[in-house]
């Protein structure tokens, strides 16, 4: 499995990301927001968290307009594999590559800790190494994480079996209870939580870890 | 010349932001407030011969995510 991480400035979960997918026995190569093209043979792009152009006009707005979003976009279209965690979720659906915003939390405060959240479809290569129904612990951090989308979105997305995670206890005010969604072809992911730190028995936590070897199971196979 | 771009979540949109600011003017003790919506205002220094309709195309590819997000242009 070829792994390109994306590297905005401000990025700041981006080496996180590369040790994940390294850990699971992929490639993995640092990309640019400059660069206008992945590398060769890219299988997955991670779109790591952070504070991209810090946050600037709206979480993820200027970074969905760089050079390499043009060529992530490219990718996603010849059905190429994306994973977008935290404000990768964010540049995400400001590309329109996933459906919907994150807003400010209800809350108004930013969350920092380890909640649980419900494998919602194992249908979908970054979910298959789960159960339907499990309750996972992975560490969110954001202040802009509350996912909405109009009714017609969330029903579309409930009927298409396209929400990945639940949140079991609802830390955001997220609609649906919402943590993370896949694309129309179940090869775009877009997550909140960070299953990049738990990912290693130092994090606290490795329930992130089978989320890393599923892909790079199904996308070596391939 | 300038354009002044406001733009507002939309109705419906949950605005956290508003609400606690209505909260906090309440509990100041100031009165007469049903509702407050924060948005954000954006001046930009037109040059010649920039058009409300290039302003637009600014506000939907960039400025406003139209998801969430309504904008109104004023052209000064």
């Amino acid at each position: 499995m070829k792994a390109a991480v994306v590297v905005f400035p401000g990025s700041n979960c981006d080496r996180d990301l590369a040790v994940a997918f390294r850990a699971a026995g992929a490639e993995v190569a640092m990309v640019w927001h400059k660069d206008a093209d992945l590398p060769a043979g890219t299988d997955i792009v991670g779109v790591p968290g952070g504070f991209s152009y810090g946050d600037y006009l709206r979480c993820g707005a200027i970074a969905a307009q760089s050079a390499i979003c043009g060529a992530i976009k490219a990718h996603a279209a010849r059905g190429g594999y994306v994973l977008g965690v935290c404000n990768g979720f964010q540049v995400l659906t400001e590309t329109r590559l996933l459906p919907g915003a994150l807003l400010r939390n209800a809350g108004l405060r930013y969350v920092c800790r380890t909640v649980p959240l419900r494998v919602e479809t194992t249908d979908s290569v970054f979910t298959e190494g789960y159960g339907a129904g499990d309750v996972i612990g992975i560490p969110i951090a954001h202040h802009e994480g509350n996912y909405y989308a109009d009714d017609d979105t969330i029903a579309r997305l409930r009927s298409e079996d396209r929400v990945a995670f639940r949140y079991v206890e609802n830390p955001n005010g997220a609609r649906d209870d919402i943590a993370g969604i896949l694309s129309e072809n179940r090869r775009v992911l877009g997550m909140m939580p960070h299953p990049e730190r738990a990912a290693d028995a130092g994090h606290g936590g490795t329930d992130g870890v089978a989320l890393f070897r599923a892909l790079a199971g199904a996308l070596t196979a391939a | 010349m300038k354009a002044r771009v406001t733009v507002m979540l939309k109705t419906g949109v949950l605005d956290p932001q508003g609400e606690a600011v209505r909260h906090a003017l309440g509990a100041m003790g100031l009165a007469g407030v049903e509702g407050v919506r924060q948005g954000k205002v954006i001046e930009l220094d037109l040059a010649p011969g920039t058009t409300e309709a290039h302003v637009a195309e600014m506000c939907e590819k960039l400025l406003a995510n139209t998801v969430i997000e309504s904008y109104r242009i004023e052209m000064l």
